[in-house]
């Protein structure tokens, strides 16, 4: 099962090069136990079951699911804060799977993390400088200009005040925390930063700040980013490519453009029709799959396809009794389902509409000026378009 | 012209503090018409939770000031003893929470809790209520509902504990059902089934329903008036087509600005919000939002701007003439 999940499309120069990670069947198991001194082995929490991916360096990675999909716990498997039940995790060419020691912390160097929540990733009593020189603590190193220096220069970086190098985390509010995360994240230098859920806890002025801190920082060190969220609309903004995971498998990868204009698989139809879009024409008259029930658990997955039970085009007994593989779509993405979506089924209608309700504001405007223009008078029923 | 069923006249509601007069909510006035859902956009701190918390009368802090009026059906809320206060709530206005979790007790099944919301307010035997309680349940798409009536919350999902609460706060056939933030702790798919349940819900049961959101999104497809909240005031409001089509607030094109969208056609760099919200003690002199803002001029600096109707329903509080904001919403905001 080693599908090649390049984009060529989107990584154009990445080709030839190798990737900075490379996963090979990783699964993660966690065991469920019962009884407290005869531990008996009962079942196994299937969170990852059989991932395979690549990342390049320099691009961005997004990984999007429901709650309980796996993401978070492959995020920790690739950091090595989980160790895989099986697969391979191979960084930068080296297998780092069974590191461990002095060996894997040399390794961590090179991969740090952003948390969701920026008020229990900090520790409360210490200082933001202690923060995020602790990354230099830990590795031993000293960097050049001494670490105060380095520090200072850091939270000048990522948007915050070098004097306020001695504050505790309660006096910043939560943009500004997460920000220090970013910071403590960037000390070493690192070349893969896996991004967990890092603007879900922010409003939406703050998240559209600290994601375009992302990005500058991105070009600028030339980071890699693994970007895990469950915002379809964050991951499709900041991402090159886009993986979408449900119950521990990939389901579906692409870039975020042709995920968004052709999505093959059920599930990403419908994960597309349920993200509310901020315009009301829109909106009312977008198509919507909307799936019945939740995800099943992860315990005793669903025979086949994990998705047969929810898909609204499931097909049996073929969906029940195989289990699709990931192959390549004439799209360019790769997609595991036995019967596809047809192209275009989200979003084309969607996009004719959206030509027509422009032009249709654009009529109701030029009237309203008109009328404002030729009456001069103050407007009583200036908006007639607005229940269209 | 109908009556509105809830008519808020210049709420103010001011926690003292050793810091200084937290002003939550600053003299606001807005309605809500029967069988129209509004929703209430803002920014965490911006005063959407506390005002809607002290038309249900849960504002309970001895220190609170509370001015204003809140008229319901004709009758000022904020005047009635707390003892009938509890006969409005739950009966004629009901709220659901945020998180469905904290909201609901873990040690009760969830069909005696929805059970004795009836039986506070109704004069029905246990088992009657637990009946409703269950047919409630059906209603809002749970299977097996006299299963699930049996089990404890903790063996509910999170969108199943959510309609739950829906349930709950529906069984006594409220004229306004207030909820707070219903979906952010939900995953968009079950965020769906739950704002089309809460659009079905409205039209079955004839409710005002009150959104109170920070995701813009959300509010487009399901609410026929919004408000823009920003510091304790409102910043604008009016239709759904006003606000995402013909938005004159700076704030309000900011929020817009900031958003993520699917829609995109190519990748765009966001627009943040400069800055970060004001503390609401120590709020900016003139417009609140006048330090974040990118056109604001003297005036801004030293007068409060107050809510001034532009067309219709379309309201807006900001100092620039019509004319400037037309010319910049064109120009920097539409053209994007």
């Amino acid at each position: 099962m080693s599908v090649s999940v390049t984009e060529p499309a989107a990584t154009p120069t990445e080709e030839s090069r190798t990737p900075l990670v490379k996963l090979t069947g990783v699964k993660k198991y966690f065991p469920i136990t019962r009884g407290i001194i005869f531990q008996k082995k009962i079942g196994n929490v299937h969170a990852v079951d059989g991932v395979d991916l690549e990342i390049y360096p320099g691009e961005t990675v997004g990984l999007v699911g429901e709650t309980g999909c796996g993401k978070s716990t492959l995020a920790r498997v690739i950091m090595r804060l989980f160790d895989a039940t099986d697969g391979e995790i191979i960084f930068d060419g080296q297998d780092i799977t069974k590191l461990k020691g002095r060996e894997l912390r040399a390794i961590r160097r090179n991969m740090q993390m952003i948390f969701q929540d920026p008020f229990a990733s900090l520790n409360p009593r210490r200082t933001v400088g202690s923060i995020i020189s602790e990354p230099f603590r830990l590795h031993g190193t000293i960097p050049r200009g001494g670490i105060k220096a380095e520090v200072q220069q850091l939270m000048e970086l990522v948007g915050l005040n070098p004097e306020h190098y001695n504050r505790y985390p309660h006096e910043f509010s939560g943009g500004q925390r997460q920000r220090i995360g970013v910071a403590r994240s960037l000390a070493l230098r690192p070349r893969l930063i896996v991004c967990d859920e890092p603007v879900s806890a922010l409003d939406v002025s703050i998240q559209a700040q600290i994601l375009n801190l992302l990005e500058d920082l991105q070009a600028e060190f030339n980071l890699t980013y693994l970007f895990i969220a469950h915002d379809l609309s964050v991951v499709k903004h900041v991402s090159d490519r886009v993986a979408v995971m449900y119950l521990g498998k990939i389901a579906e990868m692409a870039s975020g453009d042709t995920l968004y204009r052709n999505p093959k698989h059920p599930y990403t139809g419908a994960l597309l029709s349920a993200v509310p879009i901020p315009d009301p024409y829109l909106a009312a008259h977008k198509k919507r799959i909307i799936l019945e029930g939740d995800v099943p658990s992860p315990i005793d997955p669903p025979s086949g396809c994990r998705f047969h039970p929810r898909c609204p085009n499931a097909q049996f007994p073929t969906c029940k009794e195989d289990e699709p593989e990931l192959l390549a779509a004439h799209t360019g993405q790769i997609v595991a389902c036995h019967f596809p979506l047809p192209d275009r089924a989200v979003i084309d209608e969607a996009a004719t509409e959206q030509a027509a309700a422009e032009a249709e504001q654009a009529a109701t405007e030029q009237v309203a000026t008109e009328q404002v223009a030729t009456e001069q008078a103050p407007a009583t029923e200036v908006a007639p378009g607005s229940d269209g | 012209m109908p009556e509105p069923l809830l008519q808020v006249n210049d709420l103010k509601v001011h926690f003292p503090t050793d810091d200084g007069l937290v002003k939550a909510v600053d003299g606001i006035s807005f309605q809500v018409m029967p069988g129209e859902t509004l929703g209430v956009v803002g920014e965490s701190g911006s005063g959407k939770s506390v005002s809607f918390l002290t038309v249900m009368g849960l504002i309970t802090s001895k220190q609170a000031i509370i001015e204003g009026e809140v008229i319901f059906k004709g009758q000022d809320l904020l005047q009635v003893p707390v003892d009938e206060m509890r006969n409005v709530r739950g009966d004629k206005i009901s709220m659901i929470f945020q998180d469905p979790m904290t909201s609901l007790h873990p040690f009760y099944k969830v069909g005696a809790q929805i059970g004795e919301a009836i039986r506070a307010h109704q004069k029905v035997s246990k088992r009657e209520a637990l009946d409703q309680a269950v047919e409630m349940l059906q209603r809002v798409g749970i299977p097996k509902p006299e299963e699930r009536a049996n089990q404890y919350p903790h063996e509910f999902s999170g969108g199943m504990r959510q309609r739950a609460m829906i349930a709950m706060a529906l069984s006594l056939n409220p004229d306004l059902l207030i909820a707070d933030e219903p979906t952010t702790a939900l995953d968009v798919t079950v965020q769906a089934q739950i704002l089309d349940l809460i659009d079905r819900l409205r039209e079955e049961f004839n409710a005002s329903i009150v959104i109170i959101t920070h995701d813009l999104g959300v509010v487009a497809e399901h609410c026929d008036h919004l408000q823009v909240m920003y510091a304790g005031k409102i910043a604008e409001t009016g239709t759904s087509d006003d606000i995402y089509y013909r938005p004159h607030h700076p704030y309000a094109w900011g929020l817009l600005g900031s958003i993520t969208r699917l829609d995109e056609e190519e990748k765009e760099r966001l627009r943040p919000i400069k800055g970060l919200p004001p503390s609401l003690i120590f709020v900016p002199p003139g417009c609140s939002f006048n330090p974040r803002c990118p056109y604001a001029f003297d005036r801004c600096k030293v007068d409060v701007p107050e809510l001034l109707p532009i067309d219709g329903q379309h309201a807006v509080a900001c100092h620039l003439s019509l004319a400037d904001k037309e010319r910049i919403f064109a120009e920097e905001v539409a053209a994007r």
